[in-house]
């Protein structure tokens, strides 16, 4: 009987985090072109979004493999498919279960991590046109390395749970 | 007179038994009240309690506007169904909505549709036909407050109740379980009733 708490995040938390992360993506924009000829350290697999109907929010989910030396962060995802694009986070606190907005989520060197159903989830809203199971929708992550991928995932119908 | 060591060698034989095989899931048989309730159904129309009788019921408690874990919940039940075969005509998914500002007939029905229109069925009602059904099987849930959109969450539990084709309340899933080992345990309460 875990409560679960889904955080809707607020106005002036997400225009913080938006002017973090686009200050960060300048910065680090200008880094990643100096070292443009450096391959890329992450790489995104397993990409997919739970459909739901009447433009519900629905999540996407991805695995994220770094394999490179240092570790590198998700700091911002954004889609043209979709108005709003977040990273959340299911938080265990005993016997509950909270939804937060994360602002950063660190893939370790040489490692990967699951997005994946009960942990995190990028909680897409608004979309901008109609969706369905089996279409593809694009969403550009951008990392601390300055790198972004432009990633397809896989739309597909709620009941599937991979 | 039976000895001692004839009562465990009793015990022994019945653990092989199918009937004193301990279930996957948590027991609740005798701790929790039978299925029984006024709501509305997905189709706009009454619905009581009654109505589940001669099925298997799978109840959770839920709304449309959670993406993470209420849809994994009920994938996770659709994979349940499908290991169960046959036996899955036996079971209906209640979809008890803790949001019935937002969760319409219509809603639930376009909802529990996109995962199983045959085996699920969205139930909603009045605030206090929720409250108190919520407070009948001890599930937490709270509204939480507005973001600047309107848009809110709401906290609940995540438990799947299991109640047999007579409404009696008897398992309770959680996160934790496997849809095999759900599948397992449903099998066995489906089983029971012929």
């Amino acid at each position: 009987m875990n409560p679960i708490t889904t955080k809707v995040r607020t106005l002036s938390a997400s225009a913080g985090a938006a002017a973090v992360a686009l200050s960060l993506s300048l910065s680090l924009a200008f880094i990643g072109h100096a070292q443009a000829a450096a391959p890329q350290a992450i790489t995104a697999k397993d990409a997919w979004v739970r459909w739901l109907p009447n433009n519900l929010p629905a999540a996407g989910y991805v695995t994220l493999v770094n394999a490179g030396d240092k570790p590198v962060d998700l700091v911002d995802i954004s889609s043209s498919d979709y108005g709003d694009a977040m990273l959340h986070q299911t938080v265990s606190n005993g016997s509950s279960q909270k939804m937060v907005m994360v602002d950063k989520l660190t893939i370790p060197a040489h490692g990967q991590v699951a997005i994946a159903p009960g942990g995190y989830h990028l909680m897409l809203e608004d979309a901008k046109h109609k969706i369905a199971p089996g279409d593809t929708v694009r969403l550009k992550l951008k990392f601390s390395d300055g790198a972004t991928l432009d990633t397809p995932f896989a739309v597909k119908s709620p009941a599937q749970t991979k | 007179m039976l000895s001692a060591a004839a009562l465990l060698a009793m015990f022994a034989l019945a653990g092989c038994s199918q009937r004193a095989e301990p279930w996957h899931l948590t027991n609740v048989s005798g701790h929790l009240p039978d299925l029984d309730f006024s709501l509305t159904g997905d189709d706009g129309r009454p619905v009581t309690g009654a109505s589940f009788k001669g099925h298997t019921s799978l109840v959770y408690f839920g709304y449309t506007h959670c993406p993470d874990v209420c849809p994994e919940t009920m994938g996770r039940l659709m994979q349940v169904l499908n290991k169960l075969g046959p036996d899955a005509q036996k079971v209906r998914i209640l979809f008890i909505t803790v949001d019935p500002a937002r969760d319409t007939p219509q809603a639930l029905h376009d909802y529990v549709g996109a995962f199983d229109p045959t085996h699920a069925e969205g139930l909603t009602g009045t605030d206090w036909q929720i409250e108190s059904l919520a407070k009948r099987y001890r599930v937490a849930y709270q509204m939480e407050k507005r973001d600047p959109n309107g848009n809110y969450e709401v906290t609940h539990s995540s438990a799947v109740y299991v109640f047999d084709a007579q409404g009696r309340a008897r398992l309770l899933a959680t996160d934790n379980d496997t849809p095999d080992a759900i599948a397992q345990d449903l099998r066995r309460i489906v089983d029971q009733r012929s």
